[in-house]
């Protein structure tokens, strides 16, 4: 597998015809590392012995596994998982960046309120707020606006206007509200204050620069961690049933596989599905990064600018070209 | 012609402290329309911090600081100063330009659209006459083929160059230099205060703290030496650095020079 070829020496340096014949370098033997090919050898063969053995293995059940991992209910419970996880990331987002805004702020009551949040919503567990959610209509038999000690403007009984799927969905939300935050202040704190002074110094207002100059900056401390915090929010809605929500990808699993008395090829299912959406989601987070990396990320002055720099200016000039294609094309019709 | 009579910067008793270190001991100096002030003196002795409060960076605690007669910072109601909303701050500040030591760019905006932010987003310029001026801007600091380079990829006095272009884009009536060449290498200093020489004699007010004495004997029309937060010495440029008065002038030009 491994090519010590001389095609593979000296990486970085100018890719010169093999053996040319210019003045002669120092013969650059690399480094082998015997080691770990061993290492790698005998993992892959425990890796091959162990899917072998998987194969075959009835306890498994890829029969099973083979007619459900399509199945309309599953694919409709992954559905709704991804929902719940789409939604109450957004919504912790916003609350998220809010939060850390309060924290930060040189106001002692937005500190205090932050402060306070977040000490209640991280040092509780997540299914025990969920459990608490679902007792909400329990607890708070209607919901209603109004002033306080006055008689309201407006009343809902809480049971019929949240659904179980809403509850859990503010459950997760200002859960991970709490963990964003975090990450938010970091990033925020991450810029440079030289950044936000020359905004002001340019008459921006303070929102101005926070929305134009700070955030985009600090987004490239926020998305990796917040990458993690989506596919651990991914993971975090099997918890739902707590509230209880029983329409996620973990539940209606394990209920399937209750009433066909399989458990293991239905367990399979759910992670094929888990797996599959979080890579997903890696992807999304990929171009999130590179979006947010312009300008900083090939900080190398390279003369030709290859690589990321060169990329956008080839993608325009070949816009402009097939752009005048196309209107040459319409000419001619 | 009463107007040319307003100075453009007047310091009158201007004090500040942070916490109990007072940096700003009673200043008082005036900055004529057109004029160029070099600010001289060691580390510490209050420059930068002087510079900031003439654009409300920083709030002045005691005295009063006018830029072409109106207060900066504050409304004078009677016999009391009121802060300022810090909208009405912004508005102040666009009128007066400033540069750093450290460029202070946005890394994650080409050039172009360094310069072009602030007079989108605050004069609210429509973005092709806005990329119009950026382009005539970078062409008369020396960069107009760099429009669409990122900080990152520009040295260090080409950065500060789109830095002075950033802050003209705003037509300010005032330019603040906070040791606008100090980050950079020896050999890229001319070409910033060559930058800095043009503007200066094109009219445009400015007060440059620096220590290129060589600036300041040539473009600058007045000189100010501060040292603990207090003036010590003004005057013509060419007259102070030849025969300093005082004995801190002397000690710290003997350094310098
Ligand atoms: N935000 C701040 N908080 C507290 N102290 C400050 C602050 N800014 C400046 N100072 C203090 O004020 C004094 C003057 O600082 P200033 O930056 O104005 O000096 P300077 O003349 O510009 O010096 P340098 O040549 O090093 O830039 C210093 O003692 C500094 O520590
Ligand atoms: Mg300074």
């Amino acid at each position: 597998m491994t090519s010590s070829g001389p095609d593979r020496s000296a990486p970085g340096s100018t890719p010169s015809p093999h053996g040319a014949d210019a003045a002669p370098v120092v013969k650059a033997v690399r480094l082998r590392h015997p080691w770990r090919n061993l290492i790698a050898v005998i993992i892959l063969i425990i890796a091959v012995a162990f899917i072998w053995d998987a194969a075959g293995r009835t306890a498994y059940h890829w029969d099973i596994f083979g007619k459900y991992v399509f199945d309309k209910r599953i694919s409709e419970a992954a559905f709704n998982t991804l929902q719940l996880t789409v939604y109450s990331m957004v919504i912790a987002a916003i609350l998220a960046l809010v939060l850390a805004v309060m924290r930060l702020s040189s106001n002692p009551v937005f500190k205090s309120i932050s402060w306070f949040y977040l000490w209640i919503f991280r040092g509780t567990p997540v299914y025990v707020q969920l459990t608490f959610w679902g007792l909400l209509s329990v607890i708070y038999p209607t919901l209603s606006i109004g002033l306080p000690f006055m008689h309201p403007w407006l009343e809902f009984p809480t049971g019929s206007t949240l659904t179980f799927f809403e509850l859990a969905i503010i459950g997760l939300a200002l859960n991970e509200s709490a963990y964003l935050a975090e990450i938010v202040r970091a990033g925020i704190l991450s810029v440079d204050r030289g950044q936000e002074e020359a905004a002001t110094a340019l008459g921006m207002t303070w929102t101005q620069s926070m929305l134009r100059i700070v955030i985009p900056q600090s987004m490239r401390v926020i998305i990796p961690p917040t990458g993690n915090e989506v596919i651990s929010m991914l993971k975090t809605t099997s918890l739902v049933t707590a509230v209880p929500y029983s329409l996620d990808l973990f539940a209606r699993s394990r209920d399937i596989a209750t009433s066909l008395f399989a458990p293991v090829p239905l367990l399979l299912v759910a992670s094929a599905w888990y797996l599959a959406i979080t890579s997903v989601l890696m992807v999304g987070q990929y171009y999130l990064e590179k979006r947010f990396a312009r300008g900083i990320g090939a900080a190398r002055p390279t003369k030709g600018a290859g690589g990321t720099t060169a990329a956008p200016t080839t993608t325009a000039q070949f816009e402009v070209v097939s752009e005048a294609y196309n209107t040459d094309e319409k000419e001619h019709q | 012609m009463t107007d040319t009579e307003v100075p453009m910067v007047q310091a009158d008793q201007v004090s500040k402290s942070f916490g109990s270190n007072q940096v700003l001991k009673s200043i008082s100096l005036t900055v004529r329309r057109g004029e160029v002030m070099v600010l001289l003196g060691p580390s510490g002795s209050g420059k930068s911090t002087f510079l900031r409060c003439i654009n409300h960076l920083e709030s002045v605690d005691a005295g009063r600081l006018r830029v072409e007669g109106t207060l900066v910072g504050y409304k004078e109601k009677g016999d009391k100063l009121h802060e300022l909303h810090p909208k009405e701050a912004a508005a102040q500040r666009r009128e007066i330009g400033m540069v750093f030591q450290r460029f202070n760019l946005f890394p994650h905006m080409t050039a172009i659209e360094n310069i072009i932010e602030a007079p989108m987003r605050v004069n609210k310029v429509g973005k092709a006459t806005a990329i119009a001026r950026a382009k005539e801007l970078l062409t008369r600091v020396g960069l107009g083929d760099k429009g669409d380079a990122y900080p990152a990829h520009l040295s260090g006095g080409q950065q500060q160059r789109v830095a002075i272009a950033r802050a003209l884009a705003m037509d300010p009536k005032l330019m603040l230099f906070d040791e606008p060449t100090s980050a950079l290498d020896p050999e890229l200093v001319g070409e910033v205060l060559d930058v800095m020489k043009k503007l200066a004699e094109s009219g445009m007010t400015m007060i440059v703290v620096t220590h290129e004495i060589g600036f300041a004997r040539e473009v600058a029309d007045s000189l100010v030496f501060m040292d603990g937060g207090v003036v010590v010495e003004s005057g013509d440029p060419r007259e102070v650095l030849a025969n300093p008065q005082h004995e801190r002038t002397k000690a710290f030009l003997s350094k310098v020079l």
